[in-house]
């Protein structure tokens, strides 16, 4: 029996070596197929069900958040209690449709997947701490909310189609990024599958784009904007300085072949560099572009400007702005292009930045929104860093572009930007669109009189009733550019918005010497009653509500004396910073120590 | 030498038991990055349990084979720990069905003194291993499975079982009993057909018969998986017994007849094979668990997911029959082959044991116990990774449930019971010193 017994033996030893063989054939060999198969949804449906942090603004307001559910399929989804205010920033994170936006981007910090993420968690498995990464923007709801606002039609209400970007030049900080009509990201990130795929076609199909973030993958004919760009080549090639050339007077100008260039209305202008360019004067600016500067250097001079490549941005599919090479070629349409014409196209984030550049001694930042990224215990992760993405002009050259678009908003087209107290300088824009009506642009940026500029515009306000003369971008798109640069002024000289780059959580919270108020890089609402949970408890509930989240709310290292919110209505915000000031004067006034979060309530809105 | 293995044993089991315990608390810090709280105890009471179980075996069966018990063990812990990961109630019950399936174990040794003493009942556990297998057909008393196979029985207080776990033990005795008395006259040649001889119907029809009935009760019951380890069962056990090649043609013939039977008479028979063939033509239908299964390997690649990083399981019956598919993802092939090799350690251990006994009885039983694990394990694995058409058995010791947990710990401590009779022979010489000895 025992030859049979062994024979029996070497009989299961070879059937076990046929499923280690099976084996080998699924897990090795044919695993990358099975892996990418449509069908297989676990690849997905991992990185759905994983726990995931927040993403908040650079004001401290919960923009998305993971709710957890128990169902056979999912764990927990998404929500974004700001809806569609922030829908094109943060983007969606759905099962059926993927991830966009700053859910994308930051995909990995935020489902803390990074390698320094892994090593930190790792050695925090005894302290009951997630993995995740909490994402904060440096876009503020408050700028957000006043940009989208400000793009209204002031005498109707109604929402207009359009963009507006606010950053500060010095960093390249976006602190507002709203274009119009947007989208509600809650459609799509919902656990049942039917609905995200109707509101995901709905939206797709709906007029305007929703789900197009327009302000940086929409290109449009940045018209008499452009002409920042061709007074920066020309002064950096050196073919232009404030006094020469001195082009003449004329309603047109005619290039050696084709179609000559008019001026608005035909309207008789010319004149040096700060006389053309707060004119906005079409004929003089066609030969600068086309004669005086020349093909060759108009086009590297563009795209030392950012044009015919993408913006190094921190979002997904950036729109590339465009100065096609062949119009060099053509006098004709290089005379065009030279005042923002032919087939010069700029997304509003293009025009922002040479705003930005002009503004910032000669130097484009890289624009990002990411402010900061923490772990769970709000240890800094990562920072959203300012570099410099080109140098178009030396410092000089920029200097003198400044001056020239100051003396657009003091005495130019861009009369309606003017900001009481702050030194404005701008660029307009009217771009024919061919169906009778015309984009509106107005870009530019101000700051404190004598001192550098602290934040840089552009505004874009689509389709508006043709006009005759340039004036529309500074009547229509100027008072946009204002309220925002306003509002973000005033929030700078509060402290808030703060142009250090680099948050410092663990900076100690001074206590300003007027009544207490706190002032922080990352919290700089205490002077603001409004938003501050402790005087506004109707807030509370709304807070309440969305604490729900997957990440543990850090509970507030001080509360001070005074405070009336309870512990329970801690804001979901896991981006406190730790408090490491020493207690606050008993004389304060009730500030909250964590950042209020005042999701669904309206920020006060002055627009003087 | 006795405390040698004893030793080997219970170092053994305090390794497998510091791998459950690493396992289970990787699988939970998977889940919400926290060590278990109850790792503590809970380490102590896995330790408490099989050091019980190795005490048992140090008095009662002190020469008994020292690795049955850590591997069984070891796929006992393995499969908890999956088991926890996919469905945390679960976990316990099974923790206390392996409180009674360790119980079980004791109590066998403690009972069978020696195993041929089992021979005398041979009748008897024939007649009881036709009406386990014939309970679930009961009214009354069967309950409907979701799959559709009839195969369990309603015990008090909403707990099921299956009688057909325990029928593979008494059937695998009664088998080796009958075949023990009756092997020389059914290895004697009858008529011959080719260069086949088959022997005469009288002495072979008894086998028959119970194979015939088993078949039948097994298709009734829709129990596919069962079927076809009860054919092999018998076929081994038959070849070992007379040591004639011709019984396994016969046994592969008829089997062949019988699936081409059930494959032509029996819808879900053509499923299961259609879904083996190719189970992409209905992907998200009847081929679901196979092609989820095939996913969830692949996942895995050579080092797998990680335990609990696979997120949520979508198989049907991954705690169960598709709880290798599960290792395979989490544990990768690596995890895989571990499994694969307990297995065969098992295997290799109790066919030493049947080689090793000098009593004919034992030889034959410890041959068919060692079948029933080795070809149980590697029908389901073959089922889950689509090298045989899928048939609903469990994974011993990894799979949950209550009754193929104490139905394979008895089955290990029969095996040990007869390892403990045969004297230890020293050397590697052993083995053919036995060979010459028969």
């Amino acid at each position: 029996m025992n030859k049979r017994i062994q024979r029996f033996g070497v009989f299961i030893i070879i059937c076990y070596l046929a499923l280690f063989v099976k084996l080998n054939q699924i897990q090795v060999f044919q695993a990358d197929d099975l892996n990418d198969n449509p069908l297989n949804s676990r690849v997905v449906q991992r990185e759905y069900n994983r726990p995931r942090g927040v993403i908040t603004s650079g004001d401290n307001v919960t923009l998305a958040q993971s709710v957890d559910i128990d169902t056979d399929t999912f764990k927990r989804y998404r929500t974004y209690p700001e809806k569609d205010l922030f829908g094109q920033i943060t983007g969606y994170f759905s099962f059926t449709f993927g991830a966009t936006g700053v859910e994308k981007q930051y995909t990995e910090e935020l489902s803390g997947n990074t390698t320094i993420q892994q090593i930190r968690g790792f050695t925090d498995i005894f302290s009951n701490q997630q993995t995740v990464g909490n994402v904060q923007v440096t876009v503020r709801k408050d700028l957000q909310q006043t940009a989208r606002d400000a793009l209204k039609d002031p005498r109707t209400g109604a929402d207009r189609e359009g963009s507006v970007v606010l950053t500060d030049p010095r960093t390249g900080e976006l602190l507002a990024f709203w274009s119009y009509p947007s989208y509600d990201p809650n459609l799509i990130s919902g656990t049942d599958d039917a609905v995200s795929r109707a509101s995901f076609k709905l939206l797709n199909a709906a007029p305007g784009k929703p789900m197009q973030a327009k302000q940086y993958q929409e290109r449009y004919f940045p018209g008499s904007t452009f002409k920042v760009v061709t007074s920066g080549v020309g002064l950096q090639t050196g073919k232009v300085t404030p006094d020469e050339p001195n082009y003449p007077a004329a309603s047109q100008y005619q290039p050696p072949v084709g179609q000559p260039i008019k001026n608005f209305g035909g309207e008789v202008c010319g004149g040096t560099l700060f006389v053309i360019l707060q004119q906005s004067c079409n004929s003089a600016y066609a030969e600068m572009g086309q004669k005086t500067i020349g093909g060759p250097d108009m086009l590297e001079g563009a795209q030392n400007f950012g044009f015919n490549a993408p913006p190094p941005i921190d979002l997904p599919a950036p729109g590339t702005s465009t100065f096609p090479a062949e119009m060099t070629k053509d006098p004709a349409k290089l005379a065009q292009a030279s005042i923002g014409q032919n087939d010069v196209q700029a997304t509003p984030l293009e025009m922002a930045l040479v705003a930005g550049g002009v503004a910032n001694k000669g130097r484009i930042m890289k624009p990002h929104v990411l402010k900061q990224i923490t772990d769970s215990t709000g240890r800094v992760i990562k920072t959203g860093d300012p570099e410099t993405w080109l140098t178009p002009m030396d410092e000089g050259n920029a200097s003198t572009l400044r001056q020239a678009m100051i003396g657009v908003v003091t005495g130019g087209t861009g009369t309606p930007a003017q900001i009481p107290g702050y030194e404005v300088a701008g660029k307009t824009g009217t771009a024919q669109v061919g169906d009778g009506t015309v984009h509106t642009w107005f870009m530019g940026f101000a700051g404190p009189p004598g001192a550098d500029p602290t934040v840089a515009v552009s505004v874009v306000v689509l389709n508006q009733k043709a006009a005759n003369n340039d004036n529309t971008g500074g009547v229509i798109a100027g008072p946009v550019a204002k309220t925002v640069m306003q509002k973000a002024l005033e929030i700078q000289a509060r402290g808030g918005g703060s142009a250090s780059s680099t948050p410092n959580t663990t900076a100690p919270v001074t206590v300003a010497p007027n009544g207490g108020q706190r002032i922080g890089p990352a919290n700089n609402q205490g002077n603001n009653p409004t938003n501050n949970p402790a005087n506004n408890p109707a807030n509370n509930p709304a807070g309440q509500g969305n604490g729900a989240g997957p990440t543990t709310v850090a509970p507030p290292t001080t509360r001070q004396q005074g405070v009336v919110s309870t512990p329970s209505s801690t804001p979901p915000s896991t981006a406190a910073p730790p408090i490491t000031a020493t207690p606050a004067p008993p004389t304060s006034t009730p500030v909250s120590a964590a950042p209020p979060t005042t999701a669904g309530a309206a920020p006060p809105i002055s627009t003087p | 030498m006795r405390s040698a293995r004893r030793n080997t044993e219970l170092g053994l089991i305090i390794l497998v038991v510091m791998i459950t315990g690493a396992a289970y608390v990787l699988a939970s810090l998977s889940q919400d990055a926290v060590i278990p709280p109850n790792v503590g105890p809970f380490l102590a009471v896995v330790l408490a349990l099989f050091l019980v179980a190795h005490v048992v075996v140090r008095r009662l069966a002190p020469n008994a084979d020292g690795t049955l018990l850590p591997m069984a063990g070891l796929l006992n812990g393995l499969g908890f720990v999956i088991i926890a990961r996919i469905n945390e109630k679960l976990a316990w019950q099974q923790a206390a069905w392996t409180t009674f399936g360790i119980a079980a174990f004791c109590l066998t040794l403690i009972v069978v003194k020696r195993a041929r003493d089992l021979d005398r009942y041979r009748w008897t556990l024939a007649l009881l291993g036709i009406i386990l297998l014939m309970m679930p057909l009961v009214p009354g008393l069967g309950e409907d499975h979701a799959s559709g196979s009839h195969i369990w029985i309603r015990l008090p207080g909403g707990m099921s079982f299956q009688p057909g776990e325990m029928a593979k033990i008494v059937l695998a005795i009664f088998f080796a009993s009958y075949l023990v008395e009756k092997r020389e006259l059914l290895a004697m040649g009858g008529k011959r057909i080719g260069p086949i001889s088959f022997p005469e119907l009288k002495h072979i029809g008894p086998v028959i018969l119970a194979w015939a009935a088993s078949l039948v009760v097994l298709i009734y019951q829709k129990d596919l998986g069962s079927s076809l380890l009860f054919f092999a069962l018998f076929i081994v056990m038959l070849w070992v017994a007379t040591e004639r090649f011709s019984f396994v043609v016969i046994g592969v013939s008829l089997f062949s007849a019988g699936a081409y039977f059930a494959y032509q008479s029996f819808t879900h028979v053509q499923e299961r094979v259609a879904m083996w063939i190719d189970p992409w033509q209905d992907p998200q239908g009847k081929g679901f668990q196979v092609v989820q299964s095939a996913f969830e390997m692949a996942a895995g690649g050579v080092g797998g997911t990680g335990i609990g990083l696979d997120g949520r399981i979508i198989i049907p019956e991954a705690e169960s029959d598709f709880i290798f598919a599960i290792i395979a993802g989490e544990l990768g092939l690596l995890g895989a082959l571990v499994v694969l090799v307990a297995f065969l350690l098992i295997v290799g251990a109790g066919l030493r044991i049947a080689v090793r006994s000098e009593n004919a009885f034992d030889k034959l039983l410890a041959t068919g116990l060692t079948a029933l694990i080795g070809v149980q394990a590697f029908v389901i694995i073959g089922g889950v990774t689509r090298l045989l058409p899928l048939t609903g058995v469990t994974l011993p010791f990894v799979s949950y449930g209550g009754s193929s947990l104490i139905a394979n710990y008895i089955l290990i401590a029969l095996l040990m019971r007869i390892s403990d009779e045969t004297p230890v022979l020293a050397g590697t010489a052993a083995g053919e010193r036995e060979l010459v000895l028969r």
